[in-house]
C-alpha cells in the first residue's frame, strides 16, 4: 500500500505541484489583487474593497466586449456545430479513403491561430487589389474591400468565423465521427424494418438524438472557446498603437487593461474575476438545460 | 522490465542533476552573465543588462552591441528583443530580474510615481539646454527627469508629386483640402490617403487637435480639447472615410512605406524613419508635409517624441547603470549621431548635434526637421494610456461609424478629467 502511495506522488506530485504553482497560486492571487489598487505592482498596499469591479462594470468598452463576445457566439456556436456535423456524416458514410477525409479536415486543428490568423489577415483578406478575396471579387468588378477595418457592413466579422471555423471543424468532426460510430446498427436495421426513409427521416429520429450527449459536450466546448477567444482576434486586428473598439472580446480588453501600458493589474484582475464567474455560471445553466450527466436515453 | 528502487533513485536522481545543470547553463534570468551571484564577470566588472526593442532598420543591433562593447567600466549585455516590448518592460519593472538600463517609449507617470525608474537628473548637469526640449518635457515629472532621449522621432505626411500633378492637385495646406485632395487622388487602384490599417485612430492621436490649434492639456494641467473646435475637427475624418478616400487593410501598416512606394496609396503619414526607403523607391518624386492645419486658429502639426534611457529602480547595480547611460547617450556624442543617421533615419536628440548632420540639411529631411522645430508637439506625460483609450475607441468610432464627435468627445474629457484625478492624488 506504501509502494502505491509512492508511485501515486512519483507520477502525480510534480503535476499536482505545477498545477497548483502556476494555476491556483496565480488565481488566487488576481482574486487578492482585484481588491486593490494596483497599477504597475503585483504587492499593493491599498485596499479598494469592490471599487475595481465597480469601475468595470461602469465601463462601457468592458461591457461592449461582453456583447462582442455574445455576437462571436451567436456565429460560431451553431455555424461550427453544423459544419461539424455535416462533415461528420459525410466522412462516416464513406467506403473508401475515410482516414485520409478524416485526416484532411482534422489537419487545420494542428495549424497554430497565430499563423492561420497572419496568412488569413495578409493573404487572403487583405483590403488591397492583390488580396486573394478581394482578386477573385476584381474579376466580377467588384472594387476592393478593406475586410478587417470595414464597420459597415462588419466584414471583420466574416473573416474571424471563417477562421476560427477552418481550424476548429476538423476537431469536433472527430468527436462526432466517435459519437456516430457509438450508435448500434441495430437501431438503423429496426428503423428500416418499421419503413424508416433513409436520409432526412432516420437521421432526425435515430441518428441526431443518439449524439445528444457528444452533442452537449460539444456545445459546452465550443461556449467556453468562444469565451476564450484572444488569439485570431489579437492577431486579426490589433497594431501597434493599439486594438480597434469594434469586435474586441473580454480576454482582448483585460490583456489591455493588466498587461498593456496602463498596467492596471487590479481593475484586469476583477475583470478577470467577473470574466470567470459568468463563464461558469453560463456553462452550468447550459449544462443543466441540456442535462449534462444525465443517463442516455 | 522492471525497475528496482536502487535504479529508481539513481535515474531521478541523474535527471534532477541535468535538470539542475540545464538550469545553470541555460536559465536567461536576463540579469547576470556571471555564475557567482555577485552580478560581477570573471574580471571583476559588474555585469549590467541592457535591454532594446527590435529596430526594423538593419545594422542597428550590432551597433548597440558595439556601443556596449566599448564601454570599459562595466561589462554590459544587450538584449534585443522583439515583440510587445512596452509590455514586456513593464512587466519585468515589477521584478528583480528585469533589465538594469533600458530603452523606454516613456516612461510613462504610473512607472515615474510607482518609483520604477531611478531619477536621472544629476546626469544632466551642464548639458540640459543642448537636449530638445519638446521632447525632454515628457521625460520630467516633478522636477526631476527620469529618462535619457535617444534620438526624436516624428511623423510626417508624405505626397507623391507626379499623381498630384497628374490629378491636378496641390499639396493640401488645410485639413478641408486634405479631405479634397484624398477624394481626387483615388481612382479603382490607388487610394487618396493612408492614414493606417485602422484609417487613422491610432496613429493621429492629438495631432488633428494640435492642428486646430487645441492641445491634449493646457498649460495649467486642464484637458485641453473640451472645445467645439475639437468636434468640429474630428468630424471631418468620418468624409475621408465615407468618401471611400483611405486605404485601409494595406498589408504593411502607416510606420512602413511600402504602401506609398508600391503606388497603392498618393499620400501617407508615416515616420520620419521612412525617408530613406522612400528616397531609394521614388528618387525626387516625393514631398513631405505636416498634418495640415483646421479653422481660424489651427496650425499645422507633427508629433515628435523620443525612446529615452532609462535605469530600473530594482536593478541591483544603478549607480553603474546610471554611469552608463550617461556615457553612452549624453558623453559618446559620436555614438548619438550614428545611431540616429546610419542606420535609419532619426533627429539626434542634441541640438548641437542635430545642428550640424549633414544628412539633415537638405531636401525632404531638411524641410522635416523644419517641421519639427516650427510644429513639433510631444505627448503630454499626463496623456495615461487609460485617456489614450478612450479617445482612439472614440476616434475610431467617429471616422468609421460616423459617431457624433461631439457625444465622443465629451465621454472622453470625462475619462481624462478622472485619471488626471487620480494621478494627481499619487505623491
Amino acid at each position: 500500500m506504501r509502494h502505491r502511495t509512492l508511485w501515486f506522488w512519483i507520477f502525480v506530485g510534480p503535476f499536482a505541484a505545477g498545477l497548483a504553482l502556476f494555476t491556483y497560486v496565480p488565481l488566487a492571487w488576481s482574486l487578492y489583487l482585484s481588491f486593490f489598487d494596483a497599477h504597475n505592482t503585483v504587492s499593493p498596499t491599498h485596499f479598494i474593497g469592490f471599487d475595481n469591479y465597480a469601475s468595470m462594470l461602469r465601463d462601457g468598452a468592458f461591457t461592449d466586449s461582453l456583447w462582442t463576445f455574445t455576437v462571436f457566439s451567436l456565429f460560431i456556436v451553431p455555424a461550427t456545430y453544423a459544419l461539424s456535423l455535416a462533415l461528420a456524416l459525410m466522412v462516416n458514410r464513406l467506403r473508401a479513403a475515410q482516414a485520409f477525409f478524416r485526416s484532411v479536415f482534422f489537419l487545420p486543428a494542428a495549424c497554430s491561430y497565430v499563423v492561420a490568423a497572419l496568412v488569413w489577415k495578409l493573404s487572403i483578406f487583405n483590403g488591397v487589389r492583390f488580396g486573394l478575396a478581394n482578386t477573385v471579387l476584381g474579376w466580377f468588378g467588384s472594387d476592393q474591400t478593406a475586410w478587417l477595418s470595414t464597420t459597415h457592413p462588419p466584414w471583420y466579422w466574416l473573416v474571424i468565423v471563417t477562421l476560427r471555423l477552418w481550424l476548429q471543424a476538423g476537431f469536433y468532426m472527430v468527436l462526432f465521427l466517435a459519437g456516430l460510430q457509438r450508435i448500434s446498427p441495430q437501431l438503423y436495421e429496426a428503423a428500416a424494418v418499421d419503413g424508416a426513409r433513409p436520409g432526412w427521416q432516420v437521421f432526425r429520429h435515430i441518428t441526431f438524438p443518439q449524439l445528444r450527449a457528444t452533442s452537449v459536450a460539444v456545445v459546452l466546448l465550443l461556449v467556453i472557446n468562444a469565451f476564450q477567444a484572444f488569439d485570431e482576434f489579437y492577431n486579426l486586428l490589433s497594431d501597434a498603437r493599439g486594438y480597434p473598439p469594434y469586435a474586441r472580446p473580454p480576454l482582448v480588453y483585460l490583456y489591455y487593461t493588466a498587461l498593456g501600458q496602463g498596467q492596471n493589474l487590479g481593475l484586469g484582475s476583477a475583470g478577470a474575476v467577473i470574466l470567470a464567474l459568468i463563464i461558469a455560471v453560463v456553462t452550468i445553466v447550459q449544462a443543466r438545460w441540456f442535462g449534462l450527466g444525465r443517463r442516455e436515453d | 522490465m522492471t525497475i528496482s528502487r536502487r535504479r529508481l533513485l539513481s535515474t531521478s536522481g541523474g535527471l534532477a542533476l541535468t535538470g539542475a545543470l540545464a538550469t545553470a547553463c541555460g536559465s536567461n534570468t536576463g540579469r547576470s552573465g556571471d555564475s557567482s551571484g555577485t552580478g560581477k564577470d570573471s574580471g571583476g566588472k559588474p555585469t549590467l543588462q541592457q535591454w532594446y526593442h527590435q529596430y526594423g532598420e538593419a545594422g542597428t543591433e550590432q551597433a548597440v552591441r558595439r556601443y556596449a562593447a566599448a564601454y570599459g567600466r562595466a561589462s554590459v549585455k544587450v538584449q534585443w528583443r522583439p515583440g510587445s516590448y512596452d509590455q514586456q518592460t513593464a512587466a519585468a519593472l515589477l521584478t528583480s530580474s528585469g533589465p538594469d538600463v533600458f530603452e523606454v517609449n516613456g516612461p510613462t507617470l504610473d512607472q515615474i510615481q510607482g518609483g520604477q525608474v531611478t531619477d536621472l537628473t544629476d546626469l544632466f548637469e551642464g548639458v540640459k539646454d543642448d537636449f530638445n526640449p519638446a521632447v525632454l518635457a515628457p521625460k520630467t515629472y516633478d522636477g526631476k527627469i527620469w529618462g535619457i532621449p535617444q534620438t526624436i522621432d516624428m511623423q510626417l505626411l508624405y505626397y507623391r508629386k507626379s499623381l498630384l500633378k497628374d490629378a491636378n492637385v496641390e499639396p493640401p495646406q488645410t485639413l478641408d483640402e486634405l479631405v479634397d485632395a484624398a477624394k481626387k487622388l483615388t481612382d479603382k487602384k490607388v487610394k487618396g490617403l493612408f492614414l493606417g490599417n485602422d484609417g487613422g485612430a491610432g496613429v493621429l492621436g492629438g495631432t488633428p487637435l494640435y492642428a486646430a490649434g487645441l492641445s491634449l492639456f493646457t498649460e495649467d494641467g486642464k484637458v485641453g480639447f473640451d472645445d467645439p473646435a475639437a468636434a468640429r475637427t474630428l468630424g471631418k475624418f468620418h468624409r475621408l472615410y465615407a468618401d471611400k478616400s483611405l486605404l485601409l487593410g494595406a498589408p504593411a501598416d502607416w510606420s512602413d512605406p511600402s504602401a506609398f512606394v508600391q503606388g497603392l496609396t498618393a499620400m501617407q503619414w508615416s515616420g520620419l524613419w521612412a525617408l530613406p526607403a522612400v528616397q531609394k523607391a521614388l528618387g525626387d518624386d516625393f514631398g513631405v508635409l505636416p498634418f495640415p492645419k483646421d479653422g481660424p486658429a489651427g496650425k499645422p502639426a507633427v508629433p515628435v517624441g523620443a525612446y529615452s534611457s532609462a535605469v530600473s529602480a530594482r536593478s541591483g547595480h544603478r549607480a553603474e547603470a546610471k554611469a552608463f547611460a550617461k556615457w553612452l547617450w549624453i558623453e559618446r556624442t559620436a555614438y548619438q549621431e550614428d545611431f540616429a543617421l546610419s542606420y535609419g533615419f532619426h533627429i539626434p536628440a542634441r541640438i548641437s548635434l542635430a545642428k550640424k548632420a549633414a544628412k539633415l540639411r537638405e531636401g525632404a529631411a531638411a524641410d522635416a526637421v523644419r517641421y519639427a522645430t516650427e510644429n513639433g508637439w510631444a505627448q503630454p506625460l499626463l496623456w495615461t494610456p487609460a485617456g489614450q483609450t478612450a479617445y482612439q475607441d472614440a476616434l475610431s468610432r467617429i471616422i468609421k461609424d460616423g459617431a457624433n464627435p461631439d457625444t465622443e468627445l465629451k465621454a472622453v474629457v470625462r475619462k481624462t478629467n478622472a485619471e488626471l484625478q487620480r494621478v494627481q492624488k499619487k505623491p
